[in-house]
C-alpha cells in the first residue's frame, strides 16, 4: 500500500496517535508531551477540580507553569491570585515554574522547552506560538486542561492544511507582523477555520525565529487551531542555543509536509508588501499604513507575546535611535522576557529606547491582557499587540490601532500614524 | 451551575432567541476586568457591551442566535462558563471559534452550528429536537432549520453536564467496578 503524502500537521498529529499516519477529518486521541498553563488558567483553576476529582496531574515533569498574567498588576485580588499559583505550585511539586519572568509563549521556547516533532498544549489562546517550532500546539480552557492533567491526553480532529505560501522577502522597515495583519484582513477573523495553518516559502524562510513566532501567534486571530512552520537550520540553530538535548534536533527535516500532500493554497508576495494598520476594533479590520495619516496616537505601546520580543525590540530601536518621540506621545515598552530584555540591554536597545522617552514596564502580559493595567477612557493608542476588541485594553472608548513595532515607534516619533519606510536611516 | 434546558437525546424544549451580531468576542463575553473574579460575577457582566440588558433579563432555558465567528479571541472558558451560568440552553450561529465551540462543550454548554442561525427573531420561541441525525430549531412558524451533526462524545459531555461531570462519573464507575 502507497503511504497517501501526509501534510506536517497530520504526521505531528498521528506521532502523538501512535499511528503511521491519519486521514483529514477523523478524530483521534494524542498523548500530549508538554502542557503549559499560567496563573489566570492554571492553578486557580485547576486545584478545585482536581480536589473534587481527587486526582493528580499525570506527569508533573510535562508540566510548565507560567506567571505572566497577573504579576506587576499592583492590584490586591490579583496578588491573591499569584499567591495562590505560587503556593499550589509548590504543593504540587511543579518542577518547571516561570515566575514573572516573561510571557508564556516566549519563555516555554527561551527554556528550551520546545522541539520540533513535540504535540503540545497550552492555557492560553496564542500557544500556537510554539508552531514555529515545528510543533502542534494549540490553546485550551481550563476545564479541557482539567482533562489532559487527569489523562495527559487529548482528542483532535485532523485538520486540514491552508498553505501561506510567501515569495521574495519583505522591505527593511516590515515584518512578520505585517504578514500577518494582511492575511487576517484577507481570510478574516475566523479564515483559518480552526484547520492547520502552514508557513512556508522565501519569505518564511528568511525569518529569525522571534519573526516566526509572531506569524505562529497570530495564527489565532485568524482562528486556526495551529499555525505551523516545518524547522529547518535557522529552527536547529536556535534551538540548540536554548539548550535542547541534541537527540531532539537530529533528523528534524521529517517535520515538514510531504511534496503533494493536499492542501489549500494562499499566495502572497513579501515583497510589495507595505506596513499595514488594523483600525479599531478588529484584526481584521487592516489597510496600508498611508491610510492612517491622519490619526494621532497619544499613547504607543510595545508589548505582548506578539510585539515585544527581541527583533520587535531591535526593530523599534532602529526607527528610533538618537531621537525622541513627539511631544504629548506616552510610548511605553513592557519587553516579552527578562532575559530578551537583558540580551536587549547587552545591545544597546534598552537604551535607545528609553534615551527616546520611553517608560519600561515589567515582564509580563500587561495591557494586552487587560487584567489590570489598561488604557484610560478616550485613549487613541498605537500597538504592538494582537488584539484591538472593544473594551479589551481598556473602556470601550479606547481606540487600539494595531501595527507592527517599526510602525508603532515610527508614530510614536512623529506624533501621527507614519509608514516607519520615512523615517529609517 | 444552573440546569440546562435540553434533557436528552430526541428531547425537546421551548426557548426563546436573544440575538447578537457577528464575531462576539471572548472579550464580551467575559470582559478582562472581571476575569479576576468568580464566575457569578462575570456573568453579570456577560455581553454588556453588546446587550446591556442581557445578563439581567436571560431566563433558564432561552437561546441566543448570534451571526458568524461567535466566540473568537481568547482561550477563557469563563465566556461559555458565563452562559451556562446564566442558564443558556444552547448557542446558535453560522459558524463559532473552534477554541470556544471545545470550551463550551467542555462545560456543557450545547452549540449548534446552523447557516440559517441569522433568521431567528428576537423574542421568538424556538424548541430544540435533539436527534441522532443532527440537532433541528423548530420555530413557531412550523419552519425548521436543520443544525450540523455532532459527535457523540460531544453530546455525551453536554448530557453528562460538562468534562468535569463526566470525569466524575467515570471515577465513580470505576470505583464500583462496573
Amino acid at each position: 500500500m502507497n503511504a497517501t503524502p501526509q501534510t506536517l500537521a497530520q504526521k505531528l498529529i498521528a506521532r502523538a496517535a501512535g499511528r503511521s499516519q491519519v486521514a483529514v477529518g477523523e478524530i483521534v486521541t494524542c498523548r500530549v508531551d508538554l502542557a503549559m498553563f499560567h496563573d489566570s488558567s492554571g492553578p486557580r483553576r485547576l486545584k478545585p477540580m482536581l480536589e473534587e476529582l481527587g486526582a493528580q496531574i499525570w506527569d508533573t515533569s510535562k508540566v510548565v507553569l507560567v506567571l505572566d498574567h497577573y504579576v506587576s498588576t499592583g492590584d490586591t485580588d490579583a496578588q491573591k491570585i499569584v499567591e495562590l499559583t505560587r503556593h499550589t505550585a509548590r504543593q504540587w511539586k511543579l518542577p518547571h515554574v516561570i515566575d514573572s519572568e516573561g510571557i508564556c509563549h516566549v519563555v516555554l521556547p527561551e527554556r528550551g522547552h520546545l522541539h520540533p516533532g513535540m504535540l503540545c498544549v497550552g492555557g492560553d489562546s496564542h500557544s500556537p506560538t510554539g508552531g514555529a517550532f515545528g510543533c502542534y500546539m494549540f490553546g485550551i480552557g481550563a476545564t479541557e486542561m482539567l482533562g489532559v492533567c487527569v489523562t495527559g491526553e487529548i482528542w483532535v480532529q485532523v485538520p486540514r492544511t491552508l498553505r501561506m505560501q510567501w515569495q521574495g522577502t519583505l522591505q527593511r522597515g516590515v515584518c512578520a507582523k505585517d504578514m500577518m495583519l494582511h492575511t487576517i484582513a484577507r481570510l478574516g477573523m475566523n479564515g483559518g477555520q480552526y484547520q492547520a495553518v502552514e508557513f512556508a516559502g522565501p519569505g518564511v524562510t528568511a525569518l529569525s525565529m522571534p519573526e516566526r513566532m509572531t506569524l505562529s501567534n497570530m495564527s489565532a486571530e485568524l482562528g486556526a487551531q495551529a499555525g505551523l512552520i516545518a524547522a529547518d537550520a535557522t529552527t536547529v540553530d536556535y534551538l540548540r542555543a536554548t539548550g535542547v538535548a541534541p537527540e531532539h534536533l537530529q533528523d528534524v527535516s521529517n517535520w515538514s509536509s510531504d511534496e503533494g500532500a493536499d492542501c489549500e493554497l494562499h499566495g502572497f508576495d513579501a515583497s510589495t508588501l507595505p506596513p499595514q494598520v488594523a483600525a479599531p476594533h478588529s484584526p481584521a479590520n487592516t489597510r496600508a499604513v498611508a491610510d492612517f495619516a491622519n490619526v494621532t496616537p497619544g499613547i504607543a505601546y510595545i508589548g505582548a507575546c506578539t510585539g515585544a520580543k527581541l527583533e520587535d525590540l531591535r526593530a523599534a530601536a532602529s526607527v528610533l535611535k538618537g531621537r525622541h518621540v513627539a511631544a504629548g506621545v506616552q510610548l511605553l515598552v513592557a519587553p516579552a522576557s527578562a532575559r530578551e530584555q537583558q540580551q536587549a540591554e547587552r545591545e544597546g536597545v534598552m537604551q535607545i529606547l528609553r534615551d527616546a522617552g520611553a517608560s519600561v514596564l515589567g515582564n509580563s502580559c500587561g495591557a494586552c491582557a487587560g487584567y489590570g493595567a489598561s488604557f484610560s477612557a478616550g485613549a487613541t493608542v498605537i500597538s504592538s499587540t494582537a488584539r484591538n476588541f472593544k473594551g479589551r485594553m481598556g473602556p470601550a472608548s479606547v481606540d487600539v490601532y494595531l501595527a507592527s513595532p517599526y510602525t508603532v515607534a515610527a508614530s510614536a516619533l512623529r506624533g501621527r500614524i507614519t509608514d516607519p519606510r520615512e523615517v529609517l536611516a | 451551575m444552573s440546569a440546562a434546558a435540553h434533557e436528552g437525546e430526541g428531547s425537546s424544549s421551548s426557548a426563546r432567541v436573544w440575538r447578537v451580531g457577528a464575531d462576539i468576542d471572548t472579550d464580551v463575553l467575559a470582559p478582562g476586568a472581571y476575569m479576576k473574579h468568580g464566575i457569578e460575577v462575570i456573568a453579570q457582566h456577560c455581553l454588556q457591551a453588546v446587550r446591556p440588558d442581557f445578563a439581567a433579563g436571560v431566563q433558564a432555558g432561552d437561546v441566543i442566535a448570534a451571526g458568524a465567528n461567535f466566540g473568537i479571541g481568547s482561550s477563557r472558558e469563563q465566556a461559555a462558563g458565563a452562559l451556562r451560568h446564566l442558564g443558556v440552553a444552547a448557542v446558535i450561529a453560522p459558524s463559532f471559534s473552534g477554541l470556544f465551540f471545545r470550551n463550551a462543550f467542555n462545560l456543557g454548554l450545547l452549540l449548534l452550528t446552523c447557516p440559517q442561525a441569522g433568521e431567528l427573531q428576537e423574542g421568538e420561541a424556538v424548541q430544540l429536537l435533539l436527534q441522532p441525525e443532527g440537532p433541528q430549531l423548530l420555530r413557531a412558524n412550523g419552519q425548521q432549520l436543520a443544525c450540523a451533526p455532532i459527535p457523540g462524545f460531544l453530546m455525551d459531555m453536554v448530557q453528562a453536564g460538562g468534562l468535569l461531570a463526566l470525569l466524575k462519573q467515570r471515577n465513580r464507575s470505576a470505583t464500583h467496578g462496573v
